[in-house]
């Protein structure tokens, strides 16, 4: 049942991906992501009519704490090396492809 | 080689702590490891001889001071490349990562480091861990230590062939759907997923959020209970992390198998597994039962589910997880790029690899409108059968026992060609993953190619103890001490 992957829906996922694929490439995407369905549709064979989705494995509750600046070692809870100046800034700027000042620098948003 | 290499772990440090090695040896000793092997190997991406000196330098002056050193001391330990370092390059063989050098450390690697452990260097993988033989690592293969010719395994194929190989003492590796089981088995040494949010994902690049664990590879089962303990925490800055006060993994070690209930899954025996392996594992089982445990055949049920249940969460979470990974702020960023909306797109075309690329698209589709429901959901509700199935099993059984792969390691380039069929070697080792149980593999003999194979052994959630305390007893009755035989004897190196 892999009539599913045409060329529409390569597109649009490739879209939705932010990716662009060759027209080889795409071809090469319709027939693996065809094959891979066919093989997850196998997944029908069973009845899960009443199962719930799993989504965690133990029952959680949500997380919360307080919203706090800190650094990215000053939430640990051992001893770590944490960044000599509390402001982390240059050191994941320094990373950025491009910056100007305080800011990662993009190409032009609008016109 | 080195008489050093030879030394476990856990013997290292001890010898280390009482001052007969200095920390300084135990390195160089690697580091001639490393310098006659790596260029046929290629177990890491960046190795760090100078940070790995200076933490030596600085271990060694709390020794020669009388402090405490740690269960690890003076331990050299590689780290998989999607395991953040702070200062030091993680790329997670990515080439959108290629220069990423991240602002923190992971919490699993601090711990490492607070139990004496030396972070020598970061290990090869698949990218971003997708892969089963660390051969779409952007950076090149892994070889095989038994076998240049054959892969490590993957995806911490890299962390497993330095362990095999002496290139370190230790590894830490992360495993989505097997990724530290299975190339442990391919080189001949343990590794363990522990329990789902046993050890922080803090500083583990995501892949599969709900699947992801770090775990250890190490020489023996003793060395796995040591770094097992040492990386273990509860932490806030992972809000899956999960309190726990057993974490005294060596303890298991102490005691013997009578009265352990081992459960074997027909299932596990069918179809598509190599019968050297399927009579590896069977032997191993009966050492087992001759130590004590009583061994029992079941039908485990749903097997066949697991790998497309699995495949599709996976890939969902990784399309998600990886759309981080936009040029913005870290890592590659395409250039002459005319708008912002040209720049994510052409960043991350050239920047990941064909195999992330196949999972972002088939994650991006199983969650789109109108197939979400069909797909994703429906393999949620798959997973929860799954859990099912092994909650039953675990009602009969303190530990189910099988291979760690259908196979041992294949030669490199026979893999890639076809993904599906790569996907299906994950078969034994991905339901512990969706059902978040702690599995161990542990070396049990070779093939007739000289090949290592592994048995695998699966536990109940946080029942890390049984594990250990079977794979130990296996261990010691066997004499084979296995891990990292590669380069004792036999080996290709």
């Amino acid at each position: 049942m892999s009539t599913i992957i045409n060329d529409e829906t390569i597109d649009n996922i490739s879209i939705l991906a932010q990716l662009t694929l060759s027209g080889e490439e795409k071809e090469q995407a319709k027939k693996d992501m065809g094959r891979m369905l066919d093989y997850i549709d196998k997944l029908n064979e069973l009845d899960t009519t009443d199962v719930k989705p799993m989504t965690q494995v133990f029952p959680m509750d949500n997380v919360f704490r307080d919203d706090i600046v800190a650094t990215a070692q000053g939430e640990a809870s051992i001893e770590a090396p944490a960044l000599d100046d509390a402001d982390a800034r240059p050191e994941i700027l320094q990373g950025a492809p491009a910056a100007k000042g305080n800011f990662f620098s993009v190409p032009r948003t609008v016109e | 080689m080195n008489e050093l290499l030879r030394l476990s772990a856990v013997q290292l440090a001890s010898l280390i702590r009482t001052g007969e090695v200095r920390a300084k040896e135990a390195l160089d000793a690697v580091f001639q490891e490393i310098d006659e092997k790596e260029e046929s190997l290629h177990c890491y991406v960046t190795i760090d001889r100078e940070g790995a000196y200076a933490q030596a330098s600085a271990l060694q002056e709390k020794i020669d001071r009388k402090k405490e050193a740690g269960p690890l001391a003076g331990v050299p330990i590689a780290v998989k490349d999607n395991i953040c370092t702070q200062g030091l390059r993680t790329t997670c063989s990515s080439k959108i990562l290629e220069h990423f050098i991240p602002p923190y450390t992971a919490e699993a690697v601090l711990r490492l480091r607070q139990a004496g452990g030396i972070l020598i260097g970061k290990a090869n993988m698949d990218e971003f861990a997708m892969g089963s033989t660390t051969e779409t690592s952007y950076f090149g293969a892994t070889h095989n230590p038994y076998d240049l010719g054959r892969v490590p395994g993957g995806s911490s194929g890299g962390s497993a062939a330095a362990v095999a190989a002496g290139e370190s003492f230790a590894a830490l590796g992360s495993d989505t759907g097997g990724s530290i089981r299975q190339p442990a088995s391919f080189c001949g040494v343990v590794g363990m997923k522990p329990t789902y949010g046993t050890v922080s994902r803090y500083g583990l690049v995501a892949y599969g959020s709900s699947l992801d664990q770090i775990g250890p590879l190490t020489k023996n089962v003793e060395d796995c209970a040591v770094l097992l303990e040492a990386i273990s925490s509860y932490d806030r800055k992972d809000s899956t992390s999960v309190a726990r006060t057993d974490t005294d993994f060596p303890a298991a070690l102490l005691e013997g198998l009578h009265g352990m209930r081992i459960g074997i899954p027909r299932d596990y025996f069918g179809e598509g597994l190599d019968p050297e392996v399927a009579s590896a594992v069977r032997e191993a089982a009966d050492v087992l039962k001759a130590q004590g445990a009583s061994l029992e055949e079941f039908d485990l049920s749903l097997v066949d589910y697991a790998i497309p249940a699995y495949y599709t969460i996976a890939s969902a979470e990784a399309s998600s997880n990886l759309e981080r990974f936009d040029g913005v702020k870290y890592g590659y960023r395409a250039r002459d790029c005319e708008d912002l909306h040209q720049m994510y797109k052409k960043t991350r075309t050239e920047g990941f690899g064909p195999e992330v690329k196949r999972r972002i698209l088939l994650g991006t589709f199983v969650l789109s409108s109108g197939y979400y429901d069909a797909y994703y959901l429906k393999a949620l509700r798959v997973k929860a059968l799954i859990k099912r199935a092994f909650n039953q099993a675990f009602s009969r059984f303190d530990c189910i026992l099988g291979p760690v792969a259908p196979s041992t390691a294949p030669l490199l380039g026979e893999s890639l060609a076809d993904p599906l069929k790569m996907y299906l070697g994950d078969i034994y080792t991905i339901a512990a993953n969706l059902a978040g149980l702690p599995a161990i593999s542990v070396p049990c003999g070779k093939d007739s190619k000289g090949l290592p194979i592994g048995f695998q052994l699966t536990a109940d959630c946080f029942q890390e103890k049984k594990l250990l305390r079977a794979a130990y007893q296996y261990e010691k009755a066997t004499a084979c001490a296995c891990g990292g035989e590669a380069f004792r004897k036999g080996g290709a190196l």
